[in-house]
């Protein structure tokens, strides 16, 4: 292994001197190549510069899947060798140019036969390693904390359904400077550029872990590459996967299916932690959960509502509508909108109970009762809507069916 | 039309054999070669769009962070390169080929259905630029991806039903086209030229043209399911992913064409003629069970992934008999090296490659970290790009000294050849490194860590797309003005078939009376 390491580790340096001067080479302007893409360092669960091969593993079937890829590999670099061997050895022997003459060839049965029995034979033998790992890849019971991933435009939701932390529940989303650096186009050399998200999933190391996934509006993908797992999230079905990290550490993955405009930015941080630490987390959290249960009874005042509503707005709508309220492109304004400053609070909340335009503005029912109203009463007196209207969770909570 | 009514009247009346001309020529075509050339050149500019499209991605990608174009607009980049290229470039130039190739290849005097031929060929015009003009409409192009997910198609804006209504347009053609197809082979070959005597490039061809009609009708099907969920609230598409068959139908003609140049530059009879066939009849049969194998990551049960592993892994077989067939025609042969036979052996060794990667993708647990990673995008660029478009660029310096009889530049083919085929492989190579390393497809930005390969990557892309650019300007043009030295009957000497057996270039009609074959159905006696 540490000789495996090294070697890599010095490949990687001639590598970076090669890449440095092919960049120069490839624009004359070598600093030009995201002279902040330079400084970065391999990130430790997510990946590394230049990598070239699959993360290291961190669950047993990834492991498995490193094997099997050398193993195949290994079988494809030596047809590779036979063939091209003889193919590029006739081409350099029976040519025109140096005299060879056209001979043909005798076809007998056993040639044909032959050439299609032995890949049959090498593609059984492939088969079989193969099928033990999909197996277990796909053995889900028995798990000790079971997950659910839910996917939405964009960001990820997990509650814990089963399993120490039963009843955890919180949604994971991109650091938004990190998409404000995106937006930029000049970001600064950040190791987990991307990758950066509010709320990590946390899990216990050394446990069976069962993901369900499944998604709000569209298909999502959930993805950890050094756990060899990736599920579709799909709305209206519940998929499962399952992982059992060695070790502790960050881990990180994005999502793997095509899912709207902010498809690059829903990334996925799994912290995997020692049982003691993963039980102080869960106590933690489960104290911090009775405390922000907002009840939805309490009676707000505008200014406080507002507030809150400002860092609700800021994670959730900021992406589309921009912080300045004026959505962009087929993104709608809030900003001075009828429908946001209407006298009738129904429409609004109709609006963000149940999505509009076929889902082109989501629906945000996953959100609470005080969330939502915070958002909406943040909405109707922000930037040029000066309406003093006030919507309660309670309102919400009524507007729910 | 009844232009062509009167005129063919006037033919019928004084046996007058003058081809027609200026516009009507084009318009009111009904000649297979005419034909053919429209597809070729329509198939040339669309694949000029969808390189654009390519290199728009790729330039947004050359370092973090968004620079040239928003998160919306790249999805719809990469959706409408997908369509474009397949549906637009990829398909309708092996159909130009099929038109210009079967008649002659089979002594027959023209494709069966001669007006069928010019409506399916009229009719991807107004598909082609309501597909294009998507991205003017509000809401700008279609952005869900070229297998078009659903549910994600309901987000979309009113391109997307003008992207379904184009895919409609496109079906039919290629209905049609395929229709026509194994009408000609099937009931117009010469006397002589019976089924096991064809050459292989129409062999591919029949067995495409049935795959085709399978496959689009559940395609436009789909799409109409699509559709109605968008307007009438139906919902067929309780999502499951998508499959589509339609990648081995743009790779067999792609076969055909190779088993054609390899014999003639090596000056040997194709090996293994009937496991060919076989061969590639047996693609045809696995691929329609193998479409599942890019949904290995939806979820479906443990017994459906192993049959579909299983199957998948089965393909590899048949494909490598091919490869096997074809070095054996090469061993012992007195080879030349023109241009044709350099994106032939180029072909074998690029495609080579994605065969290898596509059966490290089938075995499905290493698939669950590849899927949908720029390793599958490596993938299929060296199967479409490196296959397809190698074998078409291989077809087409073999055949264009027939088609517009003068040859052309041997130093610009072997320039276009080798910058093609050095800038594909900086392009496409680096690309199995980023989605090992867990890279997403269609990510518009990405983690810092990938960024080297992406440069790489998107340096290659522009130098491969000026590659194409040359071809044009350097080898296609001086052909199409006539610039160049005349082409004799047959240039090259090892080369069999009746196309070798009319006059260069072929005139505007051929094989008016059926020929007379001699007993290997590849000359002419009388």
């Amino acid at each position: 292994m540490s000789t495996t390491k090294k070697t890599l580790h010095s490949l990687r340096h001639r590598w970076t001197a090669l890449r440095n001067a092919g960049s120069m080479l490839a624009l004359g302007a070598g600093a030009w190549v995201s002279a902040a893409a330079q400084q970065v360092k391999d990130l430790p669960g997510g990946p590394a510069v230049n990598q070239l091969n699959f993360a290291p593993p961190a669950t047993r079937i990834a492991e498995e899947q490193h094997w099997l890829h050398w193993f195949m590999m290994g079988i494809c670099a030596v047809i590779f060798v036979v063939v091209f061997g003889v193919m590029f050895y006739s081409i350099l022997k029976h040519r025109k140019s140096v005299g060879h003459k056209a001979q043909a060839l005798p076809e007998p049965i056993w040639v044909e036969l032959g050439w299609t029995i032995v890949p049959l034979l090498i593609v059984i033998g492939m088969a079989l390693p193969a099928t033990k790992v999909l197996v277990a890849q796909k053995d889900t019971t028995n798990a000790d904390v079971t997950i659910k991933a839910v996917g939405m435009q964009w960001k990820w939701g997990y509650e814990y359904l089963k399993g120490e932390g039963e009843g955890i529940n919180f949604l994971s989303t991109l650091d938004n400077s990190h998409r404000v650096m995106s937006s930029s186009g000049k970001p600064e050399a950040t190791d987990d550029y991307l990758l950066k998200v509010d709320n990590p999933l946390v899990v216990p190391v050394g446990k069976k872990i069962r993901i369900i996934t499944t998604a709000n509006d569209v298909i999502h993908a959930w993805m950890v590459p050094a756990f060899g797992v990736k599920q579709d999230a799909i709305p209206g079905f519940v998929r499962d996967t399952w992982f059992r990290a060695e070790k502790v550490g960050d881990f990180y993955g994005q999502c793997a299916e095509l899912c709207g405009k902010e498809h690059a930015y829903m990334p996925i941080h799994v912290k995997v932690l020692s049982a003691e630490d993963y039980s102080a987390w869960v106590a933690a959290e489960q104290k911090k959960l009775a405390a922000k249960a907002d009840d939805p009874s309490k009676v707000w005042n505008l200014a406080d509502l507002v507030k809150r509503g400002e860092s609700v707005y800021a994670a959730n709508c900021q992406a589309c509508h921009q912080a300045n309220g004026k959505g962009a492109g087929p993104i709608k304004p809030l900003d001075g909108s009828a429908l946001v400053v209407d006298a009738d609070k129904a429409k609004i909340i109709n609006v963000l109970l149940n999505g509009q335009n076929n889902g082109a503005m989501p629906a945000w029912k996953q959100l609470s009762d005080t969330e939502l109203a915070a958002v909406m009463t943040y909405a109707k007196n922000s930037w040029s809507n000066k309406t003093e209207q006030i919507i309660q969770p309670a309102e919400v909570l009524a507007a729910r069916k | 039309m009844s232009a062509v009514l009167d005129h063919h009247d006037a033919h019928g009346h004084d046996h007058d054999h003058h081809a027609p001309t200026g516009w009507r020529r084009w318009v009111f075509a009904t000649n297979h070669k005419d034909i053919g050339t429209l597809y070729l050149l329509f198939s040339f500019t669309m694949l000029m769009i969808g390189g654009l499209l390519a290199l728009g991605i790729r330039a947004e990608l050359f370092q973090p962070g968004l620079q040239l174009v928003n998160p919306q607009l790249f999805n719809q980049l990469t959706t409408m390169h997908g369509l474009i290229m397949v549906f637009g470039a990829i398909m309708p130039a092996f159909v130009g080929f099929a038109n210009w190739m079967l008649p002659l290849q089979i002594g027959a005097s023209d494709m069966a259905f001669a007006r069928m031929n010019n409506f399916s060929f009229w009719l991807m015009i107004p598909a082609a630029i309501m597909l294009v003009a998507s991205f003017f409409m509000p809401g700008g192009a279609p952005a869900a991806g070229w297998t078009l997910y659903a549910p994600l198609t309901l987000q979309m804006g009113p391109s997307m039903d003008a992207g379904i209504f184009a895919m409609h347009i496109l079906g039919a053609s290629s209905i049609m086209g395929s229709i026509n197809i194994i009408v000609t082979i099937l009931n117009m070959r010469a006397p002589g030229m019976t089924l096991m005597k064809m050459p292989m490039f129409c062999w591919t061809w029949l067995i495409t043209a049935y795959l085709l009609i399978a496959v689009m009708p559940v395609l436009a099907g789909a799409i109409t399911m699509t559709l109605t969920d968008r307007h009438f609230g139906t919902s067929f598409f309780n999502p499951a992913g998508g499959g589509h068959p339609e990648v081995y139908i743009m790779i067999l003609p792609a076969f055909g064409i190779v088993s054609q140049v390899v014999p003639a530059f090596a000056r040997k009879k194709l090996f293994g003629y009937a496991s060919m066939v076989y061969a590639t009849g047996s693609i045809a049969i696995l691929s329609f069970v193998v479409w599942a194998h890019h949904m290995f990551t939806t979820g479906m049960p443990v017994t459906g992934q192993l049959f579909f592993m299983y199957s998948t892994m089965l393909i590899a077989v048949p494909t490598g008999v091919k490869i096997f067939n074809w070095i054996a025609t090469m061993w012992k042969g007195s080879m030349t090296f023109e241009t044709p036979m350099m994106w032939a052996v180029g072909f074998i060794f690029v495609f080579t490659i994605g065969g290898f990667t596509g059966l490290i993708l089938s075995v499905a647990p290493i698939d669950i970290q590849m899927q949908d990673t720029y390793y599958v995008v490596a993938h299929f660029h060296y199967v479409l790009v490196a296959g397809s478009l190698f074998a078409m660029f291989s077809g087409i310096y073999y055949w264009l000294p027939k088609w517009t009889g003068v040859m052309y530049s041997e130093t610009r083919g072997k320039i276009h050849f080798w910058w093609s085929m050095i800038s594909f492989n900086i392009t496409f190579f680096p690309m199995h490194f980023l989605g090992l390393a867990g890279m997403p497809r269609r990510y518009a930005d990405y983690p810092m860590q990938f960024a080297d390969f992406n440069a790489i990557a998107s340096v290659g892309a522009f130098a491969f797309g000026f590659a194409q650019v040359y071809f044009f300007v350097a080898v296609i043009i001086p052909a199409m003005r006539g610039k160049g030295q005349p082409a004799p009957q047959k240039p090259w000497d090892g080369a069999e078939g009746l196309e070798w057996e009319v006059p260069s270039p072929a005139p505007f009609h051929t094989f008016e009376n059926p020929p007379k074959l001699d007993a290997t159905a590849t000359k002419v006696i009388g």
